[in-house]
């Protein structure tokens, strides 16, 4: 798997040492060709992303953008001295709907990243073996992955809507509760909602680069495993795993990453919920709801950060080759 | 005997649980799509009525049923216009992640250049960076090229995410293009261009195909530019029209609608993916996009 998801390892035709003609010449149409992508980027997401950034340290009004003035770290953090001795904090830092995000953030994230993985693996693992029918599933699980968030937002709103809902209705019938529940409406509730629909939507996505990963483990091991006498969960663990490992790492980066910044899911299934607001969600809010862009980017920024700091984490403590130069 | 017997019927069970699991919500959407009036609110397992009302009202136009003289006169409002809209700008963005993307990438994959590594990351990065973080510099941006509320304002926002996952999955393909047909093109004194163009586009076609289908797919599903670059409804796309159709109140969510709303505009995507199942399962894992 991390030879899927890797990169050019192999060096196409000449070096760059005692250049010919030849390899000047396709250096220098190799900068050409660059330049197009280089440029959209730069202004697609390089200038946005510097702007936002500048919005943050300024007192920018979303209906009046540009106008703002420089005030530092004020939207991050600011304190005054009242008259009678008291320090009042205020930004975002101090501000308790923030934390309660970040906190809705870190936990919609772990939880649903890990149950993905955990789920996907499982699938990967059935889908790994030869039975008739496997490609019939394994379309079957691309379903959920095609349809689009705010339908699946739609659509599971709908089966666990509180009085009409398929699922309060199959509950009830088995048992598993008494009266019905507004699912999504119902803070101690609405963030297991949430989880439902993202894991449904998602874990296919995992079970597939968990297969991708476990189709390069060559069948020879586990038939000397199966020749040994190895128990099949040894073989599990000692071999399979171990193997699979890289691919199970860049897949769990790529969810997290996705799972940190989520948006639409939140916004549409879950409207106006503290117990589910997510940091995109009260960052937006306050841009355009609020009307303070400047303080909104500074949320979304603190956000970058936080993902630009994990991800930095993960990768220098998973040792994930991510660009596949150098090592092989 | 036994056990195996067991093991076997315990692992299709398990099979059988993920397949009901995976397509369930999508079949009682069509479920519920058929049905009209008091009947939606009537929890029923199997289908139990054959109605297209919720589909016309869909897809009605101006509050009265779509005639072959409206779409060829352009007369077009409500959600047919979302859709059009939708295609517009998924197609628009891919064909512009394309056209950038395979020069871009033949120049990463293929030729061995200082901060080439340096460039890849920053590109993968580019990917995977959060949306919010760019939000407030790309609104500003579309304001002050007057594209706010137009189609154009999403075309250019969704470069964001479709042109570094094309590069990145591009680059990975081309990588494993054999040598010797550029080395033998080159000793015919072909350009780097001719090379791209009558070489390796011939080959290319079936990475174009999937890249620009998984670009398509991430383009037709946004929705936070689409929500805040966008104002009314004529240049609304699919995603955002689904989540304001409401109802005078909130008990009157017209739910029929939403789901024939909902099947009309994932049907299309899961024949396309049942269609390229291999091609997309082959793409996503070398791009390891997002779901």
């Amino acid at each position: 798997m991390s030879d899927v998801a890797a990169l050019p390892s192999r060096a196409a035709l000449p070096r760059n040492q005692g250049l010919s003609d030849l390899s000047r010449e396709r250096l220098r149409s190799a900068w050409i060709f660059l330049v197009p992508m280089c440029l959209a980027l730069l202004i697609v997401a390089g200038w946005p992303l510097a702007r936002s950034i500048w919005f943050s340290v300024t007192d920018t009004e979303t209906d009046h953008i540009g106008q703002g003035d420089f005030i530092g770290l004020a939207n991050y953090l600011t304190w005054k001295t009242l008259p009678s001795g008291r320090t009042v904090f205020y930004g975002v830092l101090v501000n308790p709907e923030w934390w309660n995000a970040v906190w809705n953030t870190v936990r919609f994230a772990v939880v649903s990243v890990a149950c993905e993985t955990l789920l996907g693996m499982a699938v990967a693992l059935a889908l790994n073996a030869n039975f008739p029918g496997r490609g019939i599933v394994r379309a079957a699980i691309l379903v959920p992955w095609a349809i689009p968030t705010i339908v699946s937002a739609k659509m599971w709103a709908w089966m666990l809507n509180d009085q009409f809902g398929i699922i309060n209705d199959f509950f009830l019938r088995i048992g598993l509760i008494s009266h019905k529940i507004a699912f999504t409406a119902t803070d101690s509730t609405s963030m297991f909602a949430v989880l439902a629909v993202d894991i449904w939507k998602t874990t296919p996505f995992m079970a597939l680069l968990i297969l991708a990963g476990l189709q390069l483990v060559p069948n020879d091991i586990y038939e000397a495993a199966a020749i040994d006498g190895v128990h099949p969960l040894k073989v599990f663990w000692r071999v399979t795993l171990p193997l699979v490992r890289p691919a199970i790492m860049v897949a769990v980066i790529f969810r997290f990453m996705d799972a940190m910044r989520i948006f639409d899911l939140v916004y549409v299934l879950t409207p106006n919920s503290s117990a589910t607001k997510t940091m995109s969600v009260i960052a937006r809010e306050n841009m355009f709801d609020f009307n303070k862009i400047g303080y909104g980017s500074a949320m979304s920024t603190l956000l970058f950060l936080i993902l630009l700091g994990s991800i930095t984490l993960y990768l220098w403590l998973g040792r994930v080759n991510l660009s596949g130069d150098g090592e092989r | 005997m036994v056990s195996d017997l067991a093991k076997k019927g315990a692992f299709y069970l398990f099979v059988a649980a993920i397949v009901f699991y995976a397509v369930f919500p999508f079949y009682y959407a069509i479920v519920t799509s058929f049905k009209t009036g008091t009947s939606i609110f009537q929890v029923d397992y199997l289908p139990t009525s054959f109605n297209l009302e919720n589909y016309k009202s869909v897809f009605s136009s101006g509050g009265r049923p779509m005639t072959l003289d409206d779409v060829l006169h352009f007369n077009i409002t409500g959600f047919p216009l979302n859709f059009i809209n939708s295609i517009v700008v998924s197609t628009l963005v891919v064909a512009l992640a394309l056209l950038i993307a395979v020069t871009a990438s033949y120049a990463l994959s293929r030729v061995r250049f200082r901060g080439r590594g340096l460039l890849l990351m920053t590109i993968l990065s580019v990917s995977m960076f959060p949306q919010i973080a760019v939000l407030a510099g790309l609104f500003e941006l579309i304001r002050a090229f007057h594209l706010f509320n137009t189609t154009f304002a999403l075309v250019f926002s969704y470069t964001i995410f479709t042109l570094p996952f094309t590069v990145w999955v591009l680059t990975t393909f081309m990588r494993d293009l054999p040598v010797e047909i550029e080395e033998a093109a080159i000793v015919d004194g072909a350009s780097a261009w001719v090379i791209i163009t009558r070489v390796f586009m011939p080959l290319l076609w079936p990475a174009l195909v999937t890249t620009g289908l998984l670009a398509f797919i991430a383009a037709w599903n946004e929705f936070l530019f689409a929500l805040t670059f966008t104002l009314d409804n004529a240049h609304r796309t699919v995603p955002v029209a689904i989540s304001q159709l409401t109802g005078a109140s909130d008990h009157e969510i017209p739910w029929g609608p939403i789901m024939a709303a909902c099947v009309i505009v994932t049907l299309p995507l899961i024949v396309l993916v049942l269609i390229f199942q291999r091609k997309i399962i082959a793409g996503l894992t070398a791009g390891g996009v997002k779901g």
